[in-house]
């Protein structure tokens, strides 16, 4: 359980997704307006995260691994995600309609979100086991949520304050999110101190 | 437009990346030096110029209703291609890109062109316009990986111009990744006198006609 832990710690923390590696940053700085959009967001990707691993560890090493063929990761996993993210928005829109109208305006930009085919593609470059990639997944969509919702809140204060014209927006949110990225730095040896080595 | 335009829009005033802030996630991941820069502009253009040239040609066959995916499995083809020719003839650039290079396959601006250009252009003018997007692309990873460079490594693709205890070690680290581009694009904003680059949420996402959801902003 401790080795599970530090895979879920140094996803969440150290590796953070969006600080650390710059997956997904575009839903990081489109819908980190609203602390709303941003939790919703948040579900969407951690729920998607794991269930596309879930989905492509298995086939790249029972059926790709075996047959020489992974050099179709690429195209595989892409498909695998739009068609998983297409089956999850029709199974919800026909059976929790309320969870459709909350979740389901987040679910076909997920296809596109460098994130979850990010995961997919280092787990099985990484050789990691299935228990470890799902919690790599997990831990990697919690650091997301994580990241997303903390700056929202930072950037409903950003609107408010007064900051050169030029910086307004986007320029200011990024600065923003290096002194963020600067903070999640002295994470790191954490995980290490508190659990022993991997 | 004519051909020229369509050529130069991508360079500076459509610039995907200072203008439309398209496809940030490489933009700050493998800036840390100027050869990565190149490599992963060099990539992109290959795939943009290639996909924008096929989907435009086939624009006709492909169903409107899953154009998307279509869409992107062409380009996912594209990045497999790409993958192999970098891995062998340039295997250092291919390791220092690693997963960003398969990552091509999601970077919004090639599947952004291919909605909004290509699928509604001649082919000719669709190549073109994947060659400016592109060159533009590459521009501003240079731009953004030579300040990396030069400030936080004192080097130049990789010639020593001072010492390293005189660089700023920060803007190598990803902290300093975003803090470069936030300048930049304020110092952008300043010389187009735009002064405010309130360009971000779905109404702005390339492929947001196909997704259907606009309210956010």
């Amino acid at each position: 359980m401790g080795e599970m832990m530090i895979i879920l710690l140094n996803a969440i923390l150290m590796e953070n997704l969006v600080l650390k590696k710059f997956l997904g940053i575009c839903p990081f700085l489109g819908v980190s307006k609203k602390i709303n959009s941003a939790l919703g967001m948040s579900v969407a990707v951690t729920l998607v995260m794991l269930a596309a691993t879930a989905i492509t560890w298995p086939i790249h090493t029972y059926i790709f691994l075996p047959n020489k063929l992974q050099y179709l990761r690429t195209i595989a996993f892409i498909l695998i995600i739009a068609l998983f993210v297409q089956l999850v928005e029709i199974i919800l829109g026909k059976f929790f309609p309320p969870l459709h109208r909350s979740l389901g305006v987040f679910l076909p930009l997920i296809t596109t979100n460098c994130a979850i085919l990010g995961i997919t593609i280092l787990n099985v470059d990484d050789n990691l086991g299935y228990l470890d990639s799902i919690f790599r997944a997990l831990g990697g969509g919690l650091g997301f949520a994580l990241a997303l919702i903390v700056f929202s809140s930072l950037r409903q204060k950003l609107e408010e304050s007064n900051i050169p014209k030029a910086f307004k927006g986007i320029p200011a949110a990024l600065i923003a999110a290096s002194f963020f990225s600067l903070s999640f730095a002295g994470f790191s040896g954490m995980v290490e101190n508190m659990f022993g080595k991997a | 437009m004519s051909f020229l335009k369509t050529f130069t829009n991508g360079l500076l005033k459509g610039n995907p990346v200072l203008a439309m802030l398209l496809g940030m996630c490489p933009v700050l991941a493998i800036t840390t030096t100027v050869i990565n820069g190149i490599g992963m502009g060099a990539a992109t253009i290959f795939v943009l110029v290639c996909s924008n040239t096929v989907i435009s040609s086939l624009k006709s066959i492909i169903p409107k209703q899953i154009r998307l995916p279509a869409f992107i499995v062409i380009i996912a083809g594209f990045v497999t291609i790409c993958g192999f020719l970098l891995a062998r003839y340039f295997p250092d650039i291919d390791k220092a890109l690693g997963v960003f290079i398969p990552l091509i396959t999601v970077n919004c601006i090639i599947l952004g062109r291919a909605e909004s250009f290509a699928s509604k252009n001649s082919v000719a003018k669709s190549a073109l316009d994947g060659l400016g997007m592109g060159i533009g692309f590459t521009g501003a990873l240079i731009l953004i990986g030579s300040v990396r460079e030069i400030f936080g490594n004192g080097s130049w693709m990789g010639i020593n111009l001072f010492s390293r205890d005189a660089a700023v070690s920060f803007l190598t680290h990803p902290a300093g990744a975003f803090f470069v581009l936030g300048i930049i694009i304020a110092v952008t904003n300043i010389l187009t006198k735009k002064m405010s680059a309130e360009k971000t949420g779905c109404k702005e996402c390339p492929v947001s006609d196909a997704c259907g959801k606009k309210e956010e902003s």
